[in-house]
């Protein structure tokens, strides 16, 4: 495995909540003013600090887009438990310690003339639409699909990923698009590519890897695991990987900091 | 103002190291931190031989705390020397290395490969709560303890630390056993065995089932055995369990200990060492206490 390493320099900082909404059940979307957004490259993750000091951790939370000329970063998360109840609580002018900016983002040079889809199952579609946004921008692709997943109508972040390239949707219910998952949305639009970024549940992530294995493409998905530290010392966050990881010495990657970006075939999941 | 201490012959700078398995050997949060300013770098559990560790989750947030079923992951003793020693060699802050096993010539094997290193001194971790093969056991039988650190003393080149457990009836009994082989100073405590069960799954939280608690929760705990141990051994007590600031690791020191160990809370706040080492000094300053050795045990 190649020796990856986030080149910026991670903080312990104050931000500040700009705006906060619930875009659907329990799914909610703020904005944090916040000089680690100047770094910040898509698939990367902050890690957000409760304030209850019942709840130490820092909850590892994705970037869904990145305002770099306003200094600001949003997130979107679902409410998983104690910590990320509090944070739905937050208001506009509320501040909260973040740790950031953590991980490795998506390779986008390998989408360079290639056939590129997006996809994102569930609470894993939101690194998918700084990832879209910018290789919307950059152009090199030369076509990009965007296939997300949702459980029922209540869907989130469509419009704004339909900015950026042509969206397909599954859900599992079948209330809107393809019923089922993104793999049955692949299929019944009969759609290509020559590369894959993906982020979502495991049993989401096992099905591209083995549907890229099958056509020898790269899939580049984006692993969670739970996390104490962020910064890879606490060895909490770690997945198995098919070769000796180069800084573990046995087959074990660490999601944060080797992470959370694998190309599937390293990884055993 | 004094803070250096000494223990077993080596001169720390100030009172304040880092607790093994939270801080990696320094690289990770060097980024946060200066380790110029730390009292030492206590480094993860290292074995002979490469460990792969615990299946996940090997994380579980607690109320005031986190259970941990790591399975002291680590890369041996070989890659350790080539990598991890000469990083902190750059440093001014003394090396304590922790030295993991599952059988006694495991153990053995590190400490005399250690035995040129140009570290500080070793801290021999027998209390690990999540490693099956029994590591734990030479740290909850006092005979037990008293062989292996004998067996150690015998073979280490540098002063001996043995980390104490704390799921044991009597701490003290362990603390007694470590300095009558031969201890140079013992460090407690190390995780609680714990257990979080996830009612929605009807599972384990950790795959291992159980795992060590640490971080505040553990505190007040860890604050009375360094105190019994006190008051039980001669030897030099290293003093953890939860603390987050100097308030905490004052604590710790009035209770005995002549240094102290950060450890969890470097997850919840990465700067956390640094801020307890200027918290001291500035107590200190606050309370015109000329020298740290008049904190020492000085609650009895």
């Amino acid at each position: 495995m190649e020796d990856k390493t986030n080149m910026s320099q991670k903080k312990k900082v104050t931000a500040v909540v700009t705006a906060q909404k619930e875009i659907a059940p329990d799914i909610f979307d703020m904005w944090l003013k916040t000089e680690l957004a100047k770094d910040a490259v898509p698939g990367q993750f902050i890690a957000v600090y409760p304030k209850n000091e019942s709840t130490l951790l820092p909850r590892p939370i994705s970037i869904c887009e990145v305002d770099k000329e306003e200094g600001k970063l949003r997130i979107v998360y679902r409410i998983a438990g104690k910590g990320t109840k509090e944070f739905s609580a937050y208001k506009e002018g509320d501040t909260t310690e973040i740790l950031g900016v953590l991980g490795n983002g998506f390779p986008m040079d390998k989408a360079a003339e290639k056939k590129v889809f997006l996809m994102g199952g569930g609470i894993g579609i939101p690194p998918m639409l700084e990832l879209a946004k910018e290789l919307s921008q950059s152009g090199t692709a030369t076509e990009i699909n965007i296939i997300v997943g949702y459980r029922d109508s209540k869907l989130f972040l469509k419009e704004d990923l339909e900015k950026y390239g042509k969206v397909y949707i599954a859900t599992e219910d079948g209330s809107v698009g393809t019923k089922g998952n993104v793999m049955n949305a692949i299929e019944e639009n009969g759609l290509q590519a020559d590369v894959i970024f993906a982020c979502g549940p495991m049993p989401m992530l096992r099905a591209i890897k083995g549907f890229a294995e099958e056509r020898d493409m790269d899939a580049y998905i984006s692993l969670e695991e739970r996390m104490a530290c962020g910064v890879g010392a606490c060895l909490g966050c770690v997945c198995k990987t098919k070769n000796v990881d180069h800084h573990s010495h046995v087959n074990n990657a660490r999601i944060c900091t080797d992470g959370p970006v694998f190309e599937a075939r390293e990884v055993e999941i | 103002m004094n803070t250096k201490v000494t223990i077993a012959g080596v001169e720390f700078k100030n009172p304040v190291m880092t607790g093994s398995g939270t801080f990696g050997s320094g690289m990770e949060y060097s980024e946060f931190v200066d380790l110029n300013r730390l009292g030492a770098v206590v480094t993860k559990g290292v074995a002979n031989v490469p460990w792969p560790g615990n299946p996940t989750p090997r994380i579980a947030e607690t109320y005031g705390g986190m259970l941990n079923a790591i399975g002291l992951q680590n890369p041996g003793i070989d890659v350790f020397m080539e990598r991890d020693i000469p990083f902190l060699k750059k440093y001014d802050t003394k090396i304590i290395v922790n030295v993991c096993g599952k059988t006694v010539e495991d153990y053995l094997e590190v400490v005399e490969k250690l035995s040129d290193a140009d570290v500080d001194m070793l801290e021999i971790n027998v209390s690990c709560p999540n490693v099956k093969e029994g590591a734990i056991a030479f740290g909850q039988k006092a005979d037990c303890l008293y062989d292996i650190t004998s067996q150690i003393k015998k073979k280490a080149k540098q002063p001996v630390i043995m980390k104490l457990s704390p799921n044991v009836t009597d701490i003290t009994e362990m603390a007694k056993a470590a300095e009558a082989a031969g201890s140079d100073a013992i460090s407690l405590i190390n995780t609680l065995t714990g257990m979080k069960i996830d009612i929605h799954r009807r599972s384990f939280a950790l795959a291992n089932k159980t795992g060590g608690l640490s971080g505040p929760a553990v505190k007040p705990v860890a604050v009375r055995m360094v105190y019994q141990c006190a008051q039980a051994v001669k030897i030099p007590i290293i003093g953890m369990g939860g603390i987050a600031n100097a308030e905490d690791a004052l604590e710790f020191i009035m209770a005995g200990a002549t240094a102290v160990s950060v450890g969890a809370m470097n997850f919840v706040n990465p700067y956390t060492t640094v801020e307890v080492v200027e918290g001291i000094e500035k107590f200190m300053e606050e309370k015109k206490v000329e020298d740290i050795h008049e904190l020492i045990g000085c609650v009895k």
